[in-house]
């Protein structure tokens, strides 16, 4: 099948005849089990080795009613023989399970896009509802796309008839069915799927065999059907050399948890309230106690982090997991454990805001949040995940901070990296070398005593030391300590230095260079044009930057992992360039950020639709000011 | 969803905190910090009765943990020897949780007041006693803010006056025993802060106490509310006022036993005791919910009575156990040990492998990372 834009990077394209990379939508109601198609889909994409990227998309209403527009969910998948960045702009092939689902997403549709519709669902009362006078199916505005009309809910129910199950289960595998059929069409493996179902349903095991059966009567309705063309193959992907697996970002942070409470020999405690998008962190931790992780699912977002303050207190790995209403929330909580500099990490899956916002959309506002949302001068260190499976290492980066430098660490995640999937090349046992904490258990002071706020010259950390050492006893509190003692001090002088130590711990901390990748090389000169990024918009900033440069446009890249603080090198990178440009989903905080820092003006190119960039779409937002001339000629968008 | 019974063993509450190996005395819990409170504040009081009865409990200092909100109450930790932290406000009982679940080696205590546990954290204090975390809550009620210079609170009485209601309080004061007790709680009790015997008592029942346990003790301001409790300590007026508990007794008060608890329709009243048959009055026992709620009741916002003592006392699960219980269960279970158990994680059921540009058939589950 020919993909609607085939611009893939050549040095990883693999010779063959299939297409090299396909975008599938599943969109349906919010009951059709669009997402665990989509999850199912992707991975047999990943068990046949294939570079993938999705993005889930679902209303906040756990069942909007049914068949309207609010309650479409679908569930978006990009495969390809080569490495891909982003889950894709358009899709090649859109499954709508219902009236609903073809008006919400038939308009991303490319031209000569394929459309697969259940037509069971085109009932007058559906269209009706959805405030469709005719039917789009009779009429000719589906005309530029190549439409198959199946009657998926009719064939599903005859084809599970002799197993005697009622209608209603068996309608609901239909799901199964669209699934079937596309794993015909792009010659996906199915016996994972059938494993996969008869275990999911082993207590049931007539359900089982009802969703393997509408699985086969899909793929073999493909088979049949000449009205497919296919079945073709998109080769496996040529990634680096490693084992991989198809992970999403809440499950690589709930991991990379579990790997840095081993690496740093402490057990984990989780105190998390739930709350969307970062309640599967929760839900992932909670099976995992065999690693000696304990999670407490408290009475709100302030119990969450509290609890969490007195594991760490008492020698634990502390966490707490939330997104941006729940940051707010834990402002307070977050600036004492600043003051008893105890280590601490604080998970923020972002969300769509202010307030409670769009609960189940991504955006990457609560980056000034973090940097600075405390009374006081209150610095903590931000980390930022670019991918669902860069997540892993961002964790593990963010506990050797907060370990290293006794000190809380916030992880910036969001929602698209939360619910989105990619591979994930696996650490090796050498990447998990063990390195325990040491508590401090004798006195430090010069006449014997324990001075629990001596710093360490290095890294001014002060000693961790927990109840039940004895002769170590000491209160630690939120009132200003007195350098050494850490007593209540009230001093002027005192004060002053407490605050300098504070943020010169946090400035001091190692974090690595800012890598640019800037096709004019290093001998070479630089680009005119850097484009810089945080967070999620790695991988849309990456595709587009890359399509810029197969126009012949010249431009270098970086992204930031560590918002705070900033890497070393990073005014000196900036100075290279005549134009920054920073990409991001808010309305310019990093932009903002740097201006100040650096007091260089950068140019901020924002979006806030809930929606990660497209590809394309950052693509032109960039260009006019990647190429001047053309800027001249279409005006600067911003 | 479904009810596991993890068939715990009864333990109290000290059961898991190592001993002292020498006598200890309240000076060994003294530490070197100067008390800052006012002249005449009953924080004093309970200050000395507690560095006095913490060496009875016979733990040692090193895993003895207090841990205060934000209130004058809540300078308390400063003053002890013992590990301690001065948090924020309110959230001192979620901070004890997370520290009481991590360390079943540690005697918790929780020092907070009646705006710190009622007003701002009012939701952590009925979710640690609901939960039955093992803690010891020390609620010290003086009816007023102090630190922030006497507005009303949360156990004001309707109609104070103070900066911020100069023409009355207008809200329903909250009666924190009753409250436990709704919270089921399960252990409760009341002291006053200048009588060093029933409320020494009562603490060291409460820090022996396996759970959550909550002590109310009435305490002076003498700067934005002095003289608040007077009627409950002179004792021409408190002899008709003060009802002491005590379990598996008749409750009877005054001099001579003169007044007795009886039953009247679901609650209590007092009675003159000659004037009931023996039979009828009220016999104290600390596992019934609801003679503790109406015992409760008995105690009026004008202290026309007072009832002290344990009010409820009984045995059920406590979460920090439980929630050990299970880790402890999925541990033996094996699988989270190793590196190769956090590998096997990692690769989970379904991985593929790219060899010299070559994608490998499905490796399968694997430990095997190397």
């Amino acid at each position: 099948m020919p993909t609607t834009d085939d611009r893939v990077d050549d040095r990883t394209v693999r010779p063959g005849a299939g297409p090299h990379r396909v975008v599938i939508r599943f969109a349906g109601d919010s009951g059709d089990g669009m997402q665990l198609t989509g999850d199912r889909f992707t991975a047999e994409a990943a068990a046949f080795g294939n570079d993938l990227a999705t993005f889930p998309s679902f209303p906040a209403e756990i069942r909007a009613p049914h068949g309207t527009l609010a309650g479409v969910s679908s569930f978006q998948l990009h495969f390809a023989d080569h490495d891909i960045l982003t889950p894709g702009d358009r899709p090649d092939v859109l499954v709508a399970m219902n009236p609903a689902a073809l008006k919400a997403n038939v308009g991303d549709l490319p031209a000569g896009g394929v459309l697969i519709v259940d037509t069971d669902e085109f009932t007058p009362r559906n269209l009706t509802k959805v405030g469709y006078d005719g039917d789009p199916l009779e009429d000719d505005s589906l005309a530029s796309y190549t439409v198959h009309r199946v009657a998926m809910t009719a064939l599903t129910t005859a084809a599970l008839a002799p197993l005697g199950i009622g209608k209603k289960d068996a309608e609901r595998s239909k799901n199964m069915f669209a699934l079937g059929l596309l794993s015909w069409m792009y010659s996906r493996p199915t016996e994972g799927t059938e494993r996969w179902l008869r275990e999911k349903f082993a207590k049931r095991p007539e359900i089982a065999e009802a969703n393997v059966v509408a699985f086969r009567t899909g793929h073999a309705y493909g088979e049949t059907t000449e009205s497919f063309a296919g079945p073709v193959a998109v080769a496996p992907a040529v990634l680096p050399d490693g084992t991989y697996r198809q992970v999403t970002g809440n499950t690589a942070l709930a991991y990379g948890i579990v790997a840095a409470g081993q690496r740093f020999g402490l057990p984990v405690f989780l105190g998390s309230y739930p709350i969307t998008p970062a309640s599967d962190i929760l839900h992932e931790l909670a099976r995992l106690k065999r690693f000696g992780v304990t999670t407490f699912q408290a009475e709100d977002e302030i119990a969450g982090i509290g609890s969490a303050i007195g594991a760490a207190y008492g020698g634990a790995l502390g966490v707490t997991t939330t997104s941006g209403p729940g940051i707010s929330l834990k402002s307070e909580a977050l600036g004492l454990a600043v003051m008893i500099e105890l280590p601490l990490l604080v998970i923020d899956v972002q969300r769509g805001g202010p307030s409670t916002g769009l609960p189940t959309k991504t955006e990457q506002s609560d980056l000034l949040q973090a940097l600075f949302g405390r009374n006081g001068e209150a610095p903590v260190p931000v980390v930022a995940p670019s991918s669902p499976a860069d997540a892993f290492d961002a964790a593990l980066d963010a506990v050797r901070i907060a370990v290293t430098y006794r000190t809380p660490v916030l992880v910036l995640s969001d929602g698209a990296i939360a619910n989105g999937s990619e591979p994930w090349r696996l650490p090796r046992a050498a990447d998990l070398a063990r390195t325990p904490v040491i508590f401090q258990t004798e006195p430090n002071g010069p006449d014997g005593e324990f001075l629990p706020y001596a710093r360490d010259p290095a890294t001014l950390a002060r000693p961790w030391t927990v109840p039940g050492t004895p002769g170590l006893e000491h209160r630690v509190g939120g009132l200003e300590k007195a350098d050494g003692t850490g007593n209540i001090s009230y001093e002027p002088d005192n004060h002053e230095r407490m605050v300098r130590l504070r943020q010169a711990k946090i400035d001091g901390i190692e974090v690595p260079d800012l890598e640019v990748d800037d096709p004019a090389g290093p001998d070479g000169g630089t680009a005119d044009v850097l484009v810089l990024g945080w967070g999620s918009t790695y991988g849309p900033i990456g595709a587009a930057v890359r399509r810029l440069r197969r126009e012949g446009l010249t431009v270098a890249r970086a992204h930031l992992r560590h918002l705070n603080p900033l890497p070393a090198n990073t005014e000196a990178v900036l100075e290279r360039y005549r134009t920054v440009v920073v990409p991001e989903m808010n309305l310019g905080q990093l932009a903002f950020l740097l201006q100040g820092r650096f007091a260089r003006p950068v140019t901020s190119v924002t979006k806030v639709a809930g929606m990660p960039f497209g590809a394309e779409e950052l693509q032109e937002l960039l260009r006019p000011h990647v190429s001047p001339s053309a800027s001249d000629l279409i005006g600067v968008r911003r | 969803m479904s009810a596991i019974d993890l068939g715990m063993p009864i333990l109290g509450g000290l059961d898991l905190v190592p001993t002292a190996e020498d006598v200890q005395k309240a000076k060994d819990f003294t530490s070197d910090q100067e008390v800052r409170w006012c002249p005449g504040c009953g924080d004093y009081a309970v200050l000395a009765a507690v560095r006095s009865f913490l060496p009875t409990l016979s733990i040692r200092r090193e895993n003895t943990v207090f841990v205060s909100g934000i209130g004058c109450s809540s300078r308390f930790p400063y003053y002890l020897d013992t590990y301690g932290m001065h948090s924020i406000h309110g959230r001192a009982p979620a901070i004890a949780t997370g520290l009481a679940v991590s360390r079943p080696d540690l005697s918790v205590f929780v020092v907070t007041g009646d705006g710190d546990a009622l007003s701002i954290g009012g939701n952590h204090l009925i979710h640690a006693l609901r939960r039955n975390v093992n803690m010891t809550i020390l609620l010290f009620n003086n009816r007023i803010y102090g630190l922030t210079k006497g507005q009303y609170s949360p156990t004001s009485e309707i109609g104070t006056v103070t900066k911020s209601t100069p023409m009355g309080s207008l809200d329903h004061p909250f009666n924190p025993v009753s409250l436990a007790l709704g919270a089921e709680a399960t252990f409760v009790g009341r002291a006053m802060d200048s009588d060093r015997k029933g409320l020494t008592a009562v603490l060291e029942a409460a820090a022996r106490h396996r759970g959550a346990s909550l002590v109310e003790i009435y305490q002076d301001c003498p700067i934005f509310n002095d003289g608040s409790f007077d009627v409950l300590r002179r004792p021409d007026d408190s002899e008709a006022r003060v009802i002491p508990l005590v379990a598996g007794r008749p409750i009877t008060f005054g001099t001579d036993g003169r007044w007795c608890v009886v039953r009247r329709g679901f609650g209590l009243q007092v009675a003159v005791t000659a004037d009931v048959a023996p039979d009828d009055v009220v016999v104290h026992d600390p596992a019934n919910l609801e003679l503790a709620f109406a015992l409760s009741r008995l105690s009026d916002q004008a202290l026309d009575h007072a009832v002290f003592g344990v009010l409820r006392q009984v045995q059920r699960p406590t979460y920090d156990d439980l929630a050990r219980a299970q880790v402890q269960q999925a541990v033996d279970g094996g699988g989270g040990e190793t590196d190769e158990d956090l590998l096997g994680l990692l690769h989970g059921k379904d991985t593929w492998t790219v060899r010299d540009g070559s994608v490998l058939p499905a490796a399968g589950a694997a430990g095997a990372g190397a």
